[in-house]
């Protein structure tokens, strides 16, 4: 690992966003569209309420906010990859003394970086136009989005080993990775409102835990340990796997010859 | 004689039925250019693929700078290059973003003023500000020469450098090849569907069909051992008879 490498992975990506401003209306545009509809949705709920209006519901401009967090995590580790195969310019990086670590620890950065500007921008917006800070959760919030940062890796690493795995036909999966997940993350609603039979998929997904904790702590105005507990050993094991199973696909990508399949496309 | 900058023992790679290298031998000593010769699915591009490190042998060996690859990819990595005509440094970089960016992958000293020297070697230093994605196909394979060249490499691949060039770009490409050579004491591996870039850079040829080396010499012995007047025609004769030829050529 150097950080020399890395750095120099990390400026072609930072290159590659001011070269091409059109590449932040991916970064900024359908993230504030999610917002503006979410958030004037809350917002006529609430007119029609009034006093009944369930805390629940004000969470969900925080849960447009913290599930951007995963979404631009995720993409930044799964479009890295894409950004090389569709410049041609993926065999002069692998072919380049980057290890995998290299490789790995610059597209986290990337995807922190992505989802700092993202989460940054809906947090302002959010109290300019709805009134909701997410700050208001206070320092607990840290670990918490923390978390979401993890597993947005975790995910990205296992979307760039299905696309290395499958081809460039699988392209796609670099967005649809993270909505396989959502409707058992728990990120608009509770786990308890699945049907029982899948509730244990929720159960095994980290960021759910992040959900219904931060859903609690609005509720309750106390941190839930327990809650984010669980979901730093899950994202520890959500990480581990999706590292060997990287190195994994990367190692069978050499065998079979796969790295070459996407630049003859 | 200098022991072999690159050593390549047996070398076999497999895809399932199909064995694109099959048992492949051969070597390249310092400061020397080796052409690899072949129609098209003769096992050239696999082969450099493996000594690249991007595919992995099914079997064999491949040694650079005495050191195993398989044991040692990143640091021998750092001292070779490779440059293809079926590659590009990303389209929407300035010329001196992606060198810069490579650059520092290589970990090259004093970068900037190395990045200056390449482009004035590859006489495109006018073009240093331009979007890379903008630059003709000659410009564009000039640059990707520039990336290759950053590192000072002592094993330098180069895969069909002028595909798709004009003859006046191609003869650049070929002069630059060689001063790299003679100036820069640089070890070099040269595919190409072109004869006279062949006869014209090469010391030695490996002749490669069906994943077999079929014969390696200078051009003058590969002439004289198939009874062929040029390097094309041997090349037309190769490709059009196939396996026969194949067979004859090994067995001998």
């Amino acid at each position: 690992m150097t950080f020399s490498t890395i750095q120099a992975l990390v400026l072609r990506n930072l290159f590659l966003y001011t070269r091409t401003p059109v590449r932040l209306v991916e970064l900024l545009f359908w993230p504030l569209v999610d917002l503006l509809v979410w958030g004037y949705l809350t917002v006529f709920l609430q007119k029609h309420t009034g006093d009944s209006f369930p805390y629940q519901i004000t969470f969900l401009i925080g849960s447009v906010i913290l599930w951007d967090i995963i979404f631009r995590a995720q993409q930044g580790v799964a479009l890295y990859f894409l950004e090389d195969v569709w410049s041609r310019n993926l065999l002069n990086v692998f072919s380049a003394p980057v290890t995998n670590a290299d490789y790995l620890l610059s597209t986290y950065a990337i995807g922190l970086i992505r989802a700092a500007i993202t989460s940054l921008m809906l947090a302002i917006l959010s109290i300019v136009l709805y009134s909701f800070n997410v700050f208001e959760l206070s320092w607990s919030l840290i670990p918490f989005v923390f978390n979401l940062l993890l597993f947005g890796w975790s995910l990205g690493m296992i979307s760039t080993a299905l696309i290395v795995r499958w081809g460039p036909a699988a392209e796609t999966l670099a967005w649809a990775v993270p909505f396989f997940i959502q409707p058992f993350a728990a990120v608009y609603y509770p786990v308890a409102s699945l049907p029982p039979a899948i509730q244990w998929i929720a159960q095994a997904i980290p960021c759910s835990y992040i959900f219904e904790g931060m859903r609690e702590g609005l509720k309750t105005g106390t941190v839930s340990w327990s809650d984010l507990g669980m979901a730093t050993g899950l994202n520890a094991v959500y990480l581990f796997l999706a590292g060997l199973l990287f190195v994994h696909v990367m190692k069978t990508a050499r065998e079979k010859g796969l790295l070459t399949k996407f630049v003859s496309q | 004689m200098s022991d072999p900058v690159l050593q390549v023992s047996n070398l076999v790679k497999k895809f399932g039925e199909l064995t694109p290298v099959d048992g492949i031998s051969f070597e390249i000593r310092k400061g020397e250019i080796l052409g690899l010769l072949g129609a098209n699915g003769a096992g050239k591009t696999t082969a450099i693929n493996m000594i690249l490190g991007i595919v992995t042998p099914t079997a064999g060996e491949i040694r650079v700078f005495g050191k195993d690859l398989t044991k040692e990819r990143i640091a021998i990595l750092r001292r070779m290059n490779f440059c293809s005509t079926y590659t590009q440094l990303p389209g929407n970089l300035r010329v001196w973003q992606n060198l810069l960016v490579f650059g520092k992958i290589y970990r090259v000293p004093k970068l900037k003023s190395r990045i200056d020297e390449v482009l004035e070697m590859l006489e495109i230093s006018h073009l240093k500000d331009r979007v890379s994605g903008n630059l003709s196909a000659g410009e564009s394979t000039r640059l990707n020469l520039c990336k290759a060249l950053l590192n000072k490499p002592e094993l330098l691949l180069l895969d069909e450098p002028t595909a798709s060039l004009d003859p006046d770009i191609a003869d650049k490409v070929r002069k630059v090849t060689r001063r790299i050579r003679d100036e820069e004491g640089a070890s070099i591996l040269y595919t190409s569907h072109n004869m006279r870039d062949v006869e014209e850079v090469c010391d030695r040829i490996i002749f490669m069909h069906q994943g077999k080396i079929l014969f390696t010499g200078t051009a003058a012995e590969t002439l004289e051992h198939f009874q062929e007047e040029s390097l094309e025609s041997l090349f037309i004769r190769v490709a059009r008879g196939g396996e026969i030829e194949a067979k004859e050529a090994i067995s001998e």
